[in-house]
């Protein structure tokens, strides 16, 4: 009895410090948003959170931003999922390669990316646009270390071999296998993936600064310039949204999702 | 190759590398009969079933079911109900709409009053009326395999594929259901070709038994003629007990154990030969002059048996009904003789 206190009291413990670790810089900014810099009116003000949506730029960047991470999804499902269940299903011996090209955007930094597609993106904003939105390119290929792990994992878990060859002597064809019974079986993984990815679409800086592009981030970055308060109190708002994307995953998990099924 | 067989194979090969997972099987199956293909690992019996499904490609061969050359057909197309070992229940879809999803495709279009009452016939006959809301998660393993089965059924398969279904399952249950398989079976008079290592399962429930080594049919037969008269050694020694006991044939007949009995077909026919006889067909009584004694004695419910030292130091196994072997307790003097039934004799190495 004693002992099973003990642990709750550690388990409280453990969770109390984490939490604080992680909410303490969401609190200072929370604070820091909503503080009254005017001589006139000390105290607390809604200002900043109010600035927000007049911002000009800002709801631009976010529409953009948003469609940017639109694209990156359609890309996961109909390019990267199918191809990473094909990988699995009938090139088995492609796997450790295909692995291998997915990790690359991690071990290559960022810099190094941008200088390798600066000129085809100047060539696409001098011939086709100069929209953001053609950033989903090079974000598809930035995603993919995460999604594919993601992904994998889920693929890993389930026997997909016997799935497969079950739908087929029932009268599938293979894009219903892949679309009809692969990817519902592995729904969470494909979830994981996703979320990750728009997360990291939406926190992206560096390639779309550098590229001079308006996204998101860049033009919370230029309005912190001009006004810290405010790109506190955006930066605040873009980071609980994702948050929140984050943690509608694990209750989105529908029943009979197969992750947490043993079926082996 | 009899022309009115329902499925035809023939001369089915494939080789993975050196080794010949099929090398040259043929095998007919009559419409309605329920053929088991019986082996050890890696002998090909999985490979021919899946070469069947359309999932597994061939070499060389043909395979033809209800006189329709199937060999190249996909095995979307190919209309055949496949239960595999592992548990293949599509982990997002309940019961009904797993048995219903055959039912869905174009290969079997179905209007959905009728694919609904297609189901809960199907989830009625395999018992699991109850659980047709149920997600795969929950339910056991043995109800898993039941709704594999009623969705394999429920296409009105050209044959059903039975690959080891039973073999992730506890004995009891693995018992029931490959019964419950038998009758179900025969109630729908389909067309099964079942793969399984257990030859109790496979004797049990067979019309006939194919026994398969390194990629070929050593054996086809029904399962008494497949137990009390094996062609070859091999099928001897893997289907039921055996024991080598050595002796001399010639004409037709070996000398053994004191008497002589009829060699089998395939047996050698002169020289010193071993027998392979089966516990039951030992017969051992009492007797203080007897040529042996027993070593041990198990009881096993209904029968007896008894492990017997031969006055030449070789040890045999008997099986008796338990009523007749009271006395036979370990240390008994006993005398040993043979049963007149036919023994299959190999040459001796």
């Amino acid at each position: 009895m004693k002992k099973s206190i003990a642990v709750k009291i550690w388990r409280y413990a453990i969770i109390f410090v984490v939490a604080s670790y992680l909410l303490t810089p969401l609190a200072a900014m929370l604070d820091f948003s909503t503080k009254s810099f005017s001589l006139l009116s000390p105290g607390r003000s809604l200002d900043s959170w109010r600035a927000i949506a007049t911002q000009p730029d800002l709801t631009l960047a976010i529409t953009r931003s948003l469609i940017t991470a639109a694209i990156v999804m359609t890309v996961i499902l109909f390019l990267i999922v199918p191809t990473a269940i094909w990988v699995h299903l009938k090139l088995p011996i492609l796997r450790r390669p295909f692995e291998l090209l997915c990790l690359l955007p991690l071990a290559i930094p960022a810099i190094v990316i941008v200088v390798g597609i600066a000129p085809l993106y100047r060539w696409i904003s001098i011939n086709l646009t100069e929209s953001p939105i053609t950033l989903a390119g090079v974000y598809s290929m930035l995603i993919l270390p995460y999604t594919y792990r993601s992904l994998s994992a889920a693929l890993d878990a389930v026997d997909i071999h016997t799935l497969a060859e079950a739908a087929r002597t029932l009268g599938a064809t293979i894009p219903r296998v892949i679309f009809g019974i692969i990817m519902p079986t592995i729904r969470t993984g494909i979830i994981n993936g996703s979320f990750i990815a728009i997360a990291l679409v939406l926190g992206e800086f560096t390639i779309s600064n550098i590229l001079n592009y308006k996204t998101f981030q860049v033009v919370i970055s230029q309005i912190g310039l001009s006004n810290g308060s405010v790109a506190v109190a955006v930066s605040l708002a873009s980071l609980i949204f994702v948050l929140a994307l984050l943690l509608i995953i694990p209750n989105k998990k529908r029943q009979g999702a197969v992750l947490d099924v043993d079926i082996a | 190759m009899s022309s009115s067989a329902y499925v035809q194979l023939v001369d089915l090969a494939k080789y993975f590398g050196k080794v010949k997972a099929l090398d040259g099987l043929s095998l007919d199956i009559a419409e309605g009969e329920l053929v088991a293909l019986l082996g050890p690992s890696g002998c090909g019996k999985t490979t021919a079933l899946r070469a069947l499904a359309g999932l597994q490609e061939l070499d060389r061969g043909q395979m033809i079911v209800d006189g329709k050359d199937v060999t190249f057909q996909n095995a979307n197309k190919r209309g055949m109900g496949m239960v595999f070992q592992a548990y293949s229940l599509f982990p997002h879809m309940t019961a009904r709409e797993n048995v219903e999803y055959g039912l869905k495709l174009k290969a079997h279009k179905t209007a959905g009053d009728k694919r609904k009452a297609r189901s809960s016939e199907l989830l009625e006959l395999v018992g699991l009326s109850t659980h047709v809301n149920h997600y795969p998660y929950q339910l056991s393993g043995g109800q898993q395999q039941r709704v594999a089965l009623a969705r394999a059924l429920a296409i009105s398969p050209k044959v059903l594929l039975l690959d080891e279904p039973l073999s992730a399952l506890d004995a009891k249950v693995r018992t029931q259901l490959r019964e419950e398989i038998r009758r179900i079976q025969l109630e729908l008079g389909t067309t099964t070709l079942f793969v399984t290592h257990d030859q109790e399962e496979a004797l049990s429930i067979a019309d006939r038994v194919g026994v398969m080594r390194n990629g070929k049919l050593e054996q086809i037969a029904a399962p008494a003629e497949m137990y009390d008269r094996p062609g070859t050694a091999f099928v001897a020694e893997f289907v039921g007990l055996t024991n080598p006991i050595a002796g001399k044939v010639s004409g037709g007949s070996i000398e053994i154990l004191g008497g002589v009995v009829k060699t089998l077909p395939g047996s050698i026919t002169s020289g010193a030969g071993i027998a392979l006889i089966r516990p039951e067909n030992i017969d051992v009584v009492a007797s203080k002059s007897g040529n042996a004694t027993v070593f041990s004695a198990s009881f096993l419910g209904a029968t007896c048996r008894l492990s017997i030292t031969l006055n030449d130091g070789s040890r045999i196994t008997a099986q008796l009904p338990s009523a007749d072997s009271v006395e036979l307790v370990t240390g008994a003097a006993v005398s040993v003789s043979l049963l007149d039934m036919p023994v299959f004799v190999k040459a001796s190495i």
